[in-house]
């Protein structure tokens, strides 16, 4: 098919030398992003330069719905006014009620000396777009390094939990939704104070419980929170509601699906929130497998 | 009379690399547009689409290079694994430039049927990479795109040749 030119056109090394470089290339590349992490500068640097067709490509869907929000009626803005301020009356009085809640609490932890719980703020961000990529669920928002964004820190939006900041560049981030399939949730049963693990299948409006006891007390409906436990998410951020349980004796574990409260696939602007505490420091990880090992061997 | 598979003999105008860079900015931008839901499924890979056109149309003046960066660039925006789209984008490119001879022979419409398993390929290196770092099987809809961007072929390749088009008809006095 490909006629070697004559050697006076000189033409460098040819396409099958070349196709063997560059697959070489992206293969060590590959290996070195999955297996070791160490290209994370590499990819800020390359973020950088995509970084503002980024923003010109978010353009235009900002444009259209800024020009709806403009071209709205005079009848629907009072119907809207009069709507949030009734709620504005009712989450008043919750507010109220959660101070002086605070107040008690902070009060009974003193004389406890208990631990003081998380403090958290949150930063509104605004979802440039959402993942084009059909393995993953993730989303892109318009905060990053610059706007002291980290690896790690959950985002959530009116209602819930909606999923976790995985990678921070200068000024954007990646947020990898709840319903990703590598996505992890510690989480805790409102009704009877259960924890368990919520994962996502890859699906938009299904999530799995997973690793929990056949007889364990799960019934459709239950609300799932954020148990806290873990030290990435604050307690008590609703996240999921049970919607099916299945509980068959050939498998170990019962098959437990979940609706995410919040709209995961839905909302234009996001609150990142920022956690501070401070946990105890980890015990170091003890040897003990090892030992286990041996002694089995001994004995 | 000219045969219906044969492409036309029409002398062209050199091509700028400045426009060749532009396309290939805007392809990129236009896969940046934000798509959702079912528009996901059937947008085609637009880079791979003007990766491929070029290197079967300019062999000498883009090649691996260019298609690798590309990849690079795609990797980061999509957030997937560095390196990727990078191999998709280098195994496109050589099919492009070992293929371009017999591919400028035929005209646009049979082309077609060189680009869609080309596209296909590319699809499909994608996919097993994520499949071998642990992603589920997408489903067959997954392929799709593949299909429309051969159907998209026609239409891209007049819309970059016209600048190539001289201007004035040359049988004409």
């Amino acid at each position: 098919m490909e006629h070697s030119p004559p050697p006076f056109f000189k033409t460098g090394p040819t396409p099958l030398a070349r196709l063997l470089i560059f697959s070489t290339l992206s293969l060590v590349l590959l290996v070195a992003d999955a297996r070791f992490q160490y290209l994370e500068v590499l990819r800020q640097i390359a973020a950088v330069i995509v970084y503002p067709l980024q923003r010109i490509a978010a353009a235009p869907a900002d444009i259209a719905r800024r020009a709806g929000e403009f071209f709205v009626t005079h009848s629907a803005l009072r119907e809207e006014n009069a709507r949030l301020r009734q709620e504005n009356l009712a989450s008043a009085q919750l507010l109220q009620q959660l101070k002086s809640l605070q107040a008690e609490n902070v009060h009974m932890r003193g004389l406890l000396a208990a631990r003081e719980r998380t403090h958290t703020k949150a930063a509104l961000a605004e979802v440039l777009y959402a993942a084009r990529d059909p393995f993953s669920h993730k989303i892109v928002v318009d905060k990053g390094l610059q706007h002291e964004v980290r690896g790690g820190q959950p985002v959530i939006d009116q209602i819930g939990v909606i999923g976790q900041v995985t990678r921070a560049y200068q000024w954007l981030s990646e947020v990898t939704l709840i319903t990703d399939k590598d996505q992890l949730v510690p989480v805790l049963n409102v009704r009877n104070g259960l924890r368990a693990v919520l994962a996502g299948t890859g699906n938009a409006s299904t999530l799995e419980l997973r690793f929990v006891p056949l007889n364990a007390d799960f019934q459709n409906g239950d609300r799932l929170v954020t148990s806290g436990i873990d030290g990435v998410y604050p307690a008590g951020l609703p996240v999921a509601e049970v919607s099916n349980v299945e509980r068959n004796a050939s498998y170990p574990f019962a098959r437990i699906a979940c609706t995410p409260l919040a709209g995961v696939n839905k909302n234009t602007q996001v609150l990142i929130v920022t956690v501070e505490r401070d946990l105890p420091e980890r015990p170091a990880a003890e040897e003990k497998p090892l030992r286990a090992k041996r002694s089995r061997k001994a004995g | 009379m000219q045969s219906r598979t044969m492409a036309p003999q029409v002398i062209l105008l050199p091509i700028k690399p400045a426009f060749i860079l532009a396309t290939l900015v805007v392809a990129l931008f236009v896969n940046l547009l934000p798509w959702s839901g079912w528009w996901l499924w059937v947008r085609p890979d637009f880079v791979a689409l003007v990766v491929l056109y070029w290197c079967i149309d300019q062999p000498r003046k883009i090649g691996f290079t260019a298609a690798w960066l590309l990849g690079l660039l795609m990797d980061v925006a999509d957030g997937s694994f560095f390196g990727q789209h990078a191999l998709a984008y280098s195994i496109l490119a050589y099919a492009g430039i070992v293929l371009h001879r017999r591919m400028q022979r035929f005209a646009i419409t049979p082309q077609v049927l060189h680009v869609i398993p080309l596209l296909l390929l590319n699809d499909v290196i994608v996919l097993l990479i994520r499949m071998l770092a642990g992603a589920d099987f997408p489903g067959y809809p997954y392929f799709l795109s593949s299909f429309v961007g051969g159907a998209l072929w026609p239409a891209l390749s007049i819309l970059l040749r016209l600048p190539q088009r001289p201007r004035t008809d040359p049988d004409h006095v």
